[in-house]
C-alpha cells in the first residue's frame, strides 16, 4: 500500500465518529500489516484474489494468530496456567473469574475468542453444592461480563448433548437477559438430548435466537468428541482450530467457464480449487513458518492448543448462483431449491467440492489429516449479488420440507460447518414440540448444522451471527457497543437478510397460502 | 372405490397449528355447516361444474372435461386463487379425488419430521370411510407407525361415525361454536345437539384432545353464556384443554365482515370466565 493511501485511511479511522475507541485500535492494527507484503502466492493465485474469486477474508497480509483458537478450558481449569499466574479454581467462583481472565489472552482474528469453552462441562466440577437460585445469580453476572466486555456476536459456547443444570441454568439466564452475546451451540444427540432440553432450547430461540443446533454424532464422526462449534457454524477440534479462511466465490468460477457441466467439473472447478489451495497454503505457512505462532504462544506452551489439532478451512460459497447459470448455459429453467435436475447438479458440485479438497494436501493440517476441512462459507458484509454457502437465496426459499430436503444431502460433505437458516411463523410459539420434531427429523435426515429464527423476533441471524434489530438504527452516526454489528449493518443494506421467505409450518387461512 | 380414495381440497406438510407438534394436514371437501364466520369458505361445498371459474382463470389452467365436469391442470396453475374468488358456490375447482395410497406416498416425505396427520377441512368426518381408511393405512405402515392420527371437526357427526373411527383415531379437536342452540343456529344454519353429543361421548372414550371456542363479539360473546359454557365444560372435564380463538376477518366472505375483531381487553375476559371456572388448559389466540 502507497504511504498516502495508508495515512488517508488511518486519518478516517481515528476520525471516525461512530468508532469506539476499541474498534479504532483494532482497524488501525489491521491496516498497520497491510505494510507487510503478502505472502508469496503465484500470479494466478494473485489475479483470482484480486477479482475476489477467491478470498481471503481480508484477515490481512501477515497472520500472527491462527483465525479460530480453541483453547482446552477443561485442561486450563484442571490444571491452572502458570502465563496467567493463576492456580486451578477452587469454587464457582474462582472458576468463573479464571474464565474471564483467559478470554482476555485468547487470540483470534477478531480479537475477541471465538470460543468461550463448553461450559456446561468446563463447570461441572464446581456447582455440585450451589442452588440454582445460586447457579442462576453467579452465571447471570458473568453472562453480563461476557457480553459488555467481548461485544462480539462471533464470541460462542457450546452445551449439551446431555441435560445439566447448568445447561438449564444458561438457557434461563439467556431468556431473561436476552443478550446479543454469547452466541450458543447446542448439541444435540438423539438418543442422549431429552426432548425435554430441546424444547427449553426452542423456547429460549423464541425469546433470543439462540442456540444454534448440530448434529452430535455427525460431529463426532468427523472430528472425535472433542469438538466445538465457534463464530458462525465452524465446528472445529478443540485444543486446535483453524489457522485461516479461505473461500471460493463458486458464482465467479462459473462466469470464468465457457462449455458444459462436465468440463466444468473437470477443468474449471479443479483449477480454482488449486488457486484457493494455494491461497491457504501461503497463509498458513506465514503464520507458522514466519510468524511461529507455535512456537511462541502460551497456549501452546502450557498444552491448551496444540498445532496437530489445527488444520485450515476451505470454504465456498455462491452455489445457488453457479448452479441456476450452469443450468441455464444448457438451456434449461431450473432453478437450485426448486427443480430437480438443478439439485442434482448442484451435489455433483458438492461432491466434487470435497473429493478435490480431500486430494489436495496441506501443509500443518494434522487435525484435518493433512487436508482442509471442507466448509460452506455464510457470507461477509460486502458480498452482493450472491447468495452466502450452500444455501438457497433469500426469499426464494421453498416451504420448510422442501427445503430442508435440498439442503440436507450437501451435510455431510462440510465437516467445518454448513448453515441454511429456517425463519418460522409466530404460530410455533404456542406449539415448540412442532419446531423439536422438525430439528430431530433433520438430524435424521442428515442434516449437520439447524439454525431457526422466529419471523418476529427482535434479533436477526445475518451469517450465523446475531444482532439486535434496534441496534442497527442509526449506526452510521450513533455508533454500537457490539463490533459485529458494523458487519451486519453492511450485511443487511446489501442482503435485505431480515426479508428470507418464511417458513410457515401453520396455516388455518387456507387462502393465504401464496405467504410461502 | 369411496373407501379408499377421498375428495381432497389440499394438503400441508408441516402445521403447527393442527394438534400436537409438527404435523401433516389433509384437507377434505365439503362441509355439513354453513358458518357465518367460516375462515375457508371455498372448502364448504362440492363443486358442480357450473364453470363460472373457467373464465376467470388468469393463466387459462381450467377447462371442460369430455364429461363435461371443471377440469384442472395443476403444471400451468400460477396460484392466484381467482377461481376461488369467482365462486359463487361456495367450491374450489381445485379439489381433486386422490387414493389413500397417493396421500400415504406423500405423507412418507415429511414423516421423519412429523407428531402426527390431522384430517381437517371442510369436515373431516363428511368421508368417514375415507378417514379411516387413511388412518388404517398409516397405522399399518412401519415407517409412519409412530404418527398419532388427529381429526379435526365441527363435532356434527353421528355417534356411529367416532366409534367406527375409534380403533385407528388417537384423538379430536372439536370446534364448539356455542352453547345455546338458536345462537348456534344462527352462526352454522344447524342445531348442536350432535357437537354436545361428540364433544361428551369423545371425552367419555377418552379421545378429546382439545375443544376449541371461536368467539365472535356481539355474536357469542355474551358473559353468562360463556361462564355456563366454561361450567358445562368443567363438569365433564376440569383439566380439558380449550382453545379461545378471537374471530379473524382473513379469509371470510365478504359478507361477514362486518362482524368485529374483539380487542385484547375482551379477550382477556374471555379468558378469566373460563380460568376461574375450571383447572383447563387454556390457550388463547
Amino acid at each position: 500500500m502507497e504511504m498516502a493511501e495508508m495515512q488517508s485511511r488511518a486519518t478516517a479511522v481515528v476520525r471516525d465518529g461512530a468508532l469506539g475507541y476499541d474498534q479504532k485500535l483494532r482497524r488501525l492494527a489491521t491496516l498497520a500489516t497491510e505494510a507487510i507484503e503478502y505472502p508469496a502466492i503465484s500470479s494466478a493465485c494473485r489475479e483470482a484474489l484480486d477479482k475476489r474469486v477467491i478470498c481471503d477474508m481480508y484477515e490481512g497480509t501477515a497472520p500472527y494468530t491462527p483465525r479460530y483458537v480453541l483453547p482446552d478450558y477443561e485442561r486450563a481449569i484442571a490444571q491452572g496456567s502458570a502465563h496467567l499466574e493463576l492456580d486451578p479454581p477452587g469454587d464457582l467462583d474462582d472458576a468463573l473469574s479464571f474464565l474471564q481472565i483467559m478470554y482476555a489472552h485468547v487470540p483470534s482474528v477478531t480479537t475477541y475468542p471465538v470460543y468461550l469453552g463448553d461450559l456446561d462441562k468446563v463447570l461441572a466440577p464446581f456447582v455440585d453444592d450451589a442452588s440454582d437460585e445460586q447457579l442462576d445469580r453467579s452465571l447471570r453476572r458473568f453472562w453480563i461480563a461476557l457480553d459488555r466486555m467481548l461485544p462480539d456476536a462471533f464470541v460462542h459456547t457450546d452445551l449439551g448433548p446431555a441435560d445439566s443444570r447448568i445447561t438449564r441454568s444458561i438457557l434461563r439466564v439467556e431468556r431473561s437477559l436476552r443478550q446479543v452475546v454469547p452466541n450458543i451451540t447446542l448439541k444435540v444427540d438423539p438418543s442422549i438430548t431429552p426432548d425435554d432440553l430441546l424444547l427449553d432450547a426452542v423456547n429460549t430461540v423464541f425469546e433470543t435466537a439462540k442456540p444454534h443446533f448440530v448434529n452430535h454424532p455427525m460431529m463426532v464422526g468427523d472430528h472425535g468428541e472433542r469438538y466445538a462449534a465457534v463464530s458462525c457454524y465452524n465446528s472445529l477440534k478443540i485444543g486446535g482450530g483453524a489457522h485461516t479462511l479461505v473461500r471460493l466465490n463458486l458464482k465467479e468460477t462459473v462466469l470464468r467457464h465457457t462449455g458444459g457441466i462436465d468440463t466444468f467439473l473437470a477443468e474449471t472447478l479443479p483449477t480454482y480449487v488449486e488457486l484457493t489451495a494455494q491461497l491457504a497454503e501461503a497463509r498458513i505457512r506465514s503464520l507458522v513458518e514466519q510468524q511461529r505462532f507455535f512456537e511462541t504462544h502460551w497456549l501452546v506452551r502450557e498444552g491448551l492448543v496444540s498445532m496437530d489439532r489445527f488444520s485450515a478451512m476451505f470454504g465456498v460459497f455462491g452455489l445457488a448462483e453457479a448452479v441456476n447459470l450452469l443450468v441455464a448455459y444448457q438451456g434449461g429453467s431450473g432453478r437450485y431449491g426448486h427443480d430437480a435436475d438443478a439439485d442434482a447438479l448442484s451435489y455433483r458440485i458438492t461432491e466434487r467440492l470435497a473429493d478435490l479438497v480431500e486430494d489436495r494436501p496441506m501443509p500443518y493440517c494434522e487435525g484435518g489429516a493433512g487436508r482442509c476441512y471442507l466448509h460452506s462459507q455464510s457470507g461477509i458484509d460486502l458480498d452482493t449479488d450472491v447468495t452466502a454457502g450452500t444455501r438457497i437465496p433469500v426469499g426464494d426459499e421453498p416451504p420448510m420440507l422442501e427445503h430442508i430436503t435440498t439442503c440436507a444431502p450437501h451435510h455431510r460433505l462440510f465437516p467445518s460447518g454448513i448453515s441454511d437458516i429456517f425463519h418460522v411463523d409466530e404460530t410455533a410459539v404456542r406449539n415448540p414440540r412442532a419446531v423439536v420434531d422438525i430439528i430431530r427429523g433433520a438430524f435424521a435426515g442428515g442434516m449437520r448444522d439447524f439454525t431457526f429464527n422466529l419471523d418476529s423476533n427482535e434479533f436477526i441471524r445475518i451469517t450465523g451471527y446475531l444482532v439486535r434489530k434496534c441496534d442497527l438504527v442509526d449506526i452510521d452516526t450513533r455508533g454500537a457497543r457490539h463490533s459485529s454489528d458494523y458487519l451486519a449493518a453492511g450485511s443487511e443494506a446489501s442482503f435485505h437478510l431480515s426479508q428470507r421467505a418464511p417458513k410457515r409450518i401453520g396455516c388455518h387461512e387456507r387462502d393465504q397460502r401464496t405467504d410461502y | 372405490m369411496n373407501a379408499t380414495s377421498g375428495l381432497i381440497t389440499d394438503t400441508i406438510a408441516f402445521s403447527n397449528v393442527d394438534g400436537p407438534g409438527n404435523r401433516f394436514v389433509v384437507f377434505l371437501q365439503g362441509c355439513n355447516f354453513d358458518c357465518t364466520v367460516c375462515h375457508n369458505p371455498h372448502t364448504i361445498n362440492v363443486c358442480d361444474d357450473c364453470g363460472d371459474c373457467v373464465a376467470a382463470c388468469p393463466s387459462g389452467s381450467l377447462g371442460f372435461s369430455l364429461m363435461g365436469g371443471v377440469e384442472w391442470n395443476r403444471t400451468s396453475c400460477q396460484g392466484t386463487d381467482a377461481c376461488v374468488a369467482a365462486c359463487h358456490w361456495d367450491a374450489t375447482p381445485k379439489a381433486l379425488r386422490r387414493p389413500v395410497w397417493d396421500l400415504v406416498h406423500e405423507i412418507r416425505r415429511a414423516a421423519p419430521f412429523l407428531s402426527g396427520i390431522t384430517v381437517s377441512g371442510g369436515e373431516a368426518t363428511q368421508q368417514p370411510d375415507f378417514v379411516r381408511a387413511l388412518f388404517g393405512a398409516v397405522k399399518g405402515d412401519p415407517a409412519l407407525a409412530h404418527l398419532t392420527c388427529f381429526v379435526d371437526s365441527n363435532g356434527a357427526a353421528d355417534r356411529s361415525i367416532w366409534s367406527s373411527l375409534l380403533p385407528v383415531m388417537d384423538a379430536a379437536m372439536i370446534d364448539l361454536k356455542c352453547l345455546d342452540p338458536e345462537i348456534h343456529r344462527s352462526m352454522t344454519g344447524q342445531p348442536n345437539d350432535q357437537v354436545l353429543e361428540s364433544i361428551l361421548y369423545l371425552a367419555a372414550v377418552d379421545r378429546l384432545y382439545e375443544v376449541r371456542l371461536l368467539i365472535v363479539p356481539g355474536v357469542n360473546d355474551d358473559p353468562v353464556l360463556l361462564a355456563r359454557t366454561a361450567r358445562w365444560l368443567a363438569d365433564m372435564d376440569p383439566t380439558l384443554r380449550i382453545k379461545l380463538i378471537g374471530f379473524r376477518k382473513r379469509g371470510v366472505r365478504p359478507t361477514s365482515r362486518l362482524l368485529v375483531e374483539p380487542t385484547p381487553e375482551q379477550m382477556r375476559a374471555y379468558e378469566d370466565i373460563f380460568a376461574t371456572r375450571g383447572l383447563f388448559a387454556l390457550c388463547v389466540i
